[in-house]
Parts: C-alpha cells; structure tokens; sequence
C-alpha cells in the first residue's frame, strides 16, 4: 500500500496542489467505493472527503444525474447504460492518463464500445460479475452442468429467480440457446419461462433475501450473483457458483465522472484509487466482485474466488456481456414478465 | 334564521374551519392533484425534455389485459379477506361487548389492539418466520402430532390471507365493538322475556342494529386490502403479484410514475364505483 499512497500523494501534490476538494460519489449502497478503511486511507494520502449518495435502479441514478447539475463527481454507471448517459450528454471525457493503474486494464474491457466513444474514455472498467445460478450444495451429490437443472422436476418448489424482467428474458434466453443481446424468438424464451413459473418457489429480490431463503432450506437452486456468492459462501452457507455450459450473463460496471462535475482531477485521483491492486486485495477479502484490472487480478492470493472460478479462461469463455438495451426493448421485457406472474 | 349568517358569525366560522380545510388541503388535495397530473404525463418532466400530456397512461390499462386481470385478481383478495375479517371479527366483538365485563374485559380489548401498535412489516415478518418450511408452526405441529406435517403454506395464497386477516382484523372488532356496545341490554332482556331464542335475538337485533358498524369495518379493510403490496410480496412469493405490486413496481423498480399514477387512480376509481354501487345497502343499514 506504501507505494499506492505515495504515488497518489504525489499526484495530489502535483495535480492540484494542495486543494482539498470533497468528492460526491453516486453508487448503489454498500458496493466498494464507500468502504470506511478505504475512503479514510484516501483522505490521508490526498486530503480529499468522499461523501455518497446512493440509488436502487439504474433509471434513478440516470435521473439523479440529469436533475442534479454538478452535484456529483464520480457515478458508478452499469456499461449496459454509459452509452445512453453519454449520448444525452451527462457525461464527461476521462483523461486516463492522470489514472495510474489504468494501464492494467486489458483492452477487452477498457475498449468496450459501451464505455469509449469516439476515441475518448467516458467510464474507467471497475468491477465485473457473472449473473448464473447457485446451489445448495447438501442437495447435490454432483454439481450441475447445465441451466436445465432450474426446469428439473426432481426440484420442483425449491427453485428460485430474481424478479427482474431483463434477468428473467435473459436466462429464457440462454436456456433456448439465443444470444441475450439479440433474441430472435421471444416467444420461445416466453414458452420456457412459462415452465419455470411452477417450479419457482418464491421470487428473490436483494442478496439478504437469498441468503435467508438458501439458510432456512427453503431452495436447491436458485439463479444469483458471482460475487454474492463468494460473500454468501464466505459467512458458512453451503452454497457453490454454477457456471452452466448454456452460458452466463455477464456485467461490467464502470466509474464515471459526469460533465457538470468541479472536481473533476480529485474525481480521476479517487477512480485510480479504486482500480489500484492493493485496494482491491483488501476489498475481496471482504467479498468483492471481480476486477476489471488485470493487475488486480493477479495480485489476489490462489484461493480467492474471483481467482479461482472467474478467472478460469473457461468461464471467461462462456460469459455473455450485456450490451445496451433500448426503453423499447425493455418495455416490452417488462410487459412480458408481468403477464408471467399475473398468470400465477 | 340559519341562512342569515352574520359578519361575526362567518369570521368565527372561517377561523374555526381554517385549519382542518389547511390540512386537508395539504395533506390530501395537494398530494393527489399531484399524482393526478403525472398520470397524465408522457414522461416525469426531469426525466425527459420531450415529455408531454397524454392518455396513453390509462389506454395501457385497456390495452394490456395483465392489468385487468391483476385487478380482479386483487378485488377477489379483497372479497375474501374482508369475509374472513368479519367471520372472526363480529363473533369476538359480540363476546367483547355482551358476555365479557370489567377488567377482563379491558384486558382482552387490550390484547386486541396491541398488534395494531407494532409496525406492519414486522407483524408480517413475524407471519414469514411461523408459516415458513420447518417454521414455528411445522415445528409445533410435528412436535404434537405423532406424523410429519408439511404444511407448505409459506408462498401461497393461503399465507397472503392469512397476513392480511391478522393485519385488518382489529378494524372489524373496533367498529362491530362500539356498535354493539351502544345497544342497551335492556333490548335483549325485552326480547328474551318474550320468548326469543339466541338465534332469533342474533338476527332480528343485534345484527341489524350494529350493522353500520360492521359495514363501516368491512370497508376500512376492503379498500387497502385491494391496494396491498406489502404483504403479497413477502408471503406471496411467485403467487405475490397483485394489483398493488405492479403498482409498486412501477414506482420503486421501473421508474414510470405516470403509469403508476394512472394504475392508481383507475383503482381509486373501481374502488368508488364498488362503494358507489354498495351505498344504498350502506344507507339502509344506518337507518
């Protein structure tokens, strides 16, 4: 860490003199950048406050940005949505070069088409995860291979999905062997969505849900998130990440710094501070995604699960990243969706 | 005389009416009209600049059958839970007001109310924890009973009435207790002293004099029984989608408060309509 905070020092002596500017952070509650050892690490080494404001879906975080000008300075931004915010202006360029570690991100993720537009960087890859299923493991001897398991009747009402109508369309999906950026026949993914309804016992909506649900037996398996697996594991339950081999739905989340912001320098400062490998190290040992540093990557220890199973070049194989999505097409999702569980 | 009203006399008036009318209009108009006016938007007026007035919001409602068929699904819920309320509630509201006296009597009313203290989510909570898989209930049944019971109430229909009844039920016993307790029990003494049977008394008196007391419980808990979303979401699981949770939905999830506005007021409006159709019965009772 000495070396991370030196070199930030540094930057902060040489970048803005010696200004101490209060950053405004805009992130979901609880998701790395409002870290209390962290954010306290960072005002030693650069002088700079962090304060936060969260939100609970994308659309309030996009509404929070166009109706609060210069309120925030670095807005975490789900790739699938950076295109729509750069295209109504929100956000601003980001000059990678006042970003250290940003050479350690692979071109696979700092090129995503999402995130850089006309040459220009508008969201710094942070943190990616794969949307899969997860099992109980005391009610399989093996592990499954394949989504199927969810349509199993051997599980009939012990199965569970989040309700979210893009999750929901997307597993369909994977399920029916279409690409989930691209579904040809949606009504196929309908038809086989409509079979999974019986089999559901109960929808889950946060991660507490799911953990309760998997510690009172109530699920065998049940779709969830790489990384809340790890945490899930992590606190004792009996639970493993499943990465069938229909695929898996994959996320990038990136840090942004919007147009209006007027701190933008101790904005970059704040993003090198979340993608540097000693940062990263700390946060996974209290349950982190994976990181979309390379660097951050490889200097987790062998065991660490975002090592282990993320980093299997097979997995990475199978993950399907979600690409924008137009208010049409997810109108129609929604509308689908519904009238799915309204046939219950 | 009355139409006369003097200077003095109208100033008083205004001065004492003032402050309810203030709140009212704080506190109810001024909310509503609100949501009245998003329901007739496009888009929230921050969200997009292109946003303009338009009835798509409620052609929704006709064009998408989901919605229609969630509705009836909710009234149903309503009809039922409310039968409930009133099957368990009057009989405990008749013995509250007619056999129990004194401090027993205090005790009970007590006991009654007390629920109604906490906070709904937490009686909820308490229902998820009794109804689930090897819950309370599984346990003590299995605990008594010789054979293992699995009742599977937990996500069901079944567990979602069952919330609701213990939610609303203090309603019912409040309003049948003080409906019931203002018939003199001389009433009944005359009946029984000419012969009347139990029955007889239950149906030719005491029913029909505290029926607007009945009546009004049952509309205190018809009416947000059809708009719940809390309580079919946590007990309901996949059979936990109602009028009231794609409401919700499209407040905290989606984002679309116009839809969810004009959901809203298109419920308010079948709600009145219901009430509406149900007055001349509610007006014979109070006479």
């Amino acid at each position: 860490m000495t070396k991370g905070l030196l070199s930030l020092s540094l930057l902060a002596l040489t970048a803005s003199g010696a200004f101490a500017d209060e950053i405004r952070v805009l992130n979901w509650q609880g998701y790395g950048t409002d870290l209390g050892w962290s954010l306290e690490a960072f005002e030693a080494a650069t002088g700079h406050t962090v304060v936060h404001e969260y939100f609970n879906s994308e659309q309030e975080m996009l509404t929070k940005m166009r109706t609060n000008p210069g309120a925030y300075d670095v807005v975490l931004i789900n790739a699938a949505y950076t295109t729509q915010a750069y295209e109504e202006g929100l956000l601003a360029a980001i000059d990678t070069a006042a970003i250290g570690n940003y050479a350690g991100i692979p071109a696979n993720f700092a090129e995503d088409p999402s995130l850089m537009h006309e040459g220009a960087v508008y969201g710094v890859p942070w943190t990616w995860g794969l949307t899969a299923i997860a099992i109980n493991t005391q009610a399989f001897d093996e592990a499954p291979t394949s989504l199927e398991v969810l349509w199993d009747p051997a599980h009939k009402g012990r199965v569970s999905i989040r309700d979210d109508a893009e999750e929901a369309v997307h597993l369909g999906a994977l399920a029916t062997g279409q690409d989930i950026n691209n579904i040809e026949d949606l009504d196929a993914v309908e038809a086989k969505l409509k079979e999974l309804m019986p089999q559901l016992r109960t929808f889950w909506a946060s991660e507490n849900d799911w953990n309760q649900f998997m510690a009172a037996g109530e699920l065998d398996v049940a779709s969830y998130w790489s990384g809340s697996a790890a945490r899930s594991a992590g606190m004792g339950l009996p639970v493993e990440f499943v990465v069938p081999k229909e695929g898996a739905i994959a996320w990038l989340d990136g840090l942004s710094i919007p147009e209006t912001s007027e701190h933008k320098e101790a904005a970059a400062q704040f993003i090198d501070w979340m993608i540097d490998p000693e940062f990263y190290v700390k946060w996974d040992a209290e349950g982190a995604p994976a990181s979309a540093n390379a660097d951050a990557a490889a200097a987790l220890p062998d065991d660490a699960f975002n090592k282990r199973v993320l980093g299997d070049p097979e997995v990475v194989k199978l993950a399907k990243f979600r690409a924008p999505m137009d208010d049409a097409t997810r109108e129609t999702y929604l509308a689908l969706w519904q009238s799915l569980k309204a046939a219950q | 005389m009355a139409e006369v009203i003097h200077a003095q006399d109208r100033r008083r008036l205004l001065t004492l009416l003032g402050p309810a009318y203030l709140w009212l209009t704080l506190a109810v108009f001024l909310p509503l009209s609100a949501m009245l006016f998003f329901s007739f938007l496009s888009d929230m007026p921050g969200d997009a600049p292109d946003w303009g007035v338009t009835l798509g919001n409620y052609a929704q409602f006709l064009e998408n059958p989901t919605y229609a068929t969630l509705l009836w699904k909710s009234l149903k819920l309503g009809v039922t839970v409310t039968l409930f309320c009133i099957v368990i509630g009057y009989p405990c509201a008749l013995v509250l007001a007619k056999s129990i006296k004194g401090r027993a009597r205090e005790a009970l009313f007590l006991m009654v109310i007390l629920p109604f203290w906490s906070n709904s989510l937490v009686r909820i909570f308490s229902w998820a924890i009794v109804l689930r898989g090897n819950g309370v209930l599984e346990r003590t049944l299995n605990w008594i009973l010789p054979v293992d019971i699995r009742l599977n109430l937990m996500f069901t229909t079944e567990a979602v009435v069952i919330g609701l009844v213990h939610s609303y039920l203090p309603y019912v016993i409040l309003t049948s207790y003080l409906a019931l307790q203002a018939i003199d029990d001389d009433l009944i003494d005359a009946a029984r002293s000419m012969g009347a049977s139990k029955l007889t008394i239950l149906n030719r008196l005491l029913l029909p004099l505290s029926l607007p007391g009945l009546l009004a419980g049952a509309v205190l808990v018809f009416v947000p029984v059809v708009g719940s979303f809390m309580e079919p979401r946590i007990l309901g699981g996949r059979m936990g989608t109602y009028y009231g949770t794609v409401i919700e939905d499209q407040f905290v999830a989606v984002y679309n408060w116009p839809l969810g506005a004009a959901l809203s007021f298109i419920l308010l409006a079948v709600v009145l309509v219901i009430l509406g159709a149900a007055s001349p019965v509610l007006r014979r009772a109070r006479t």
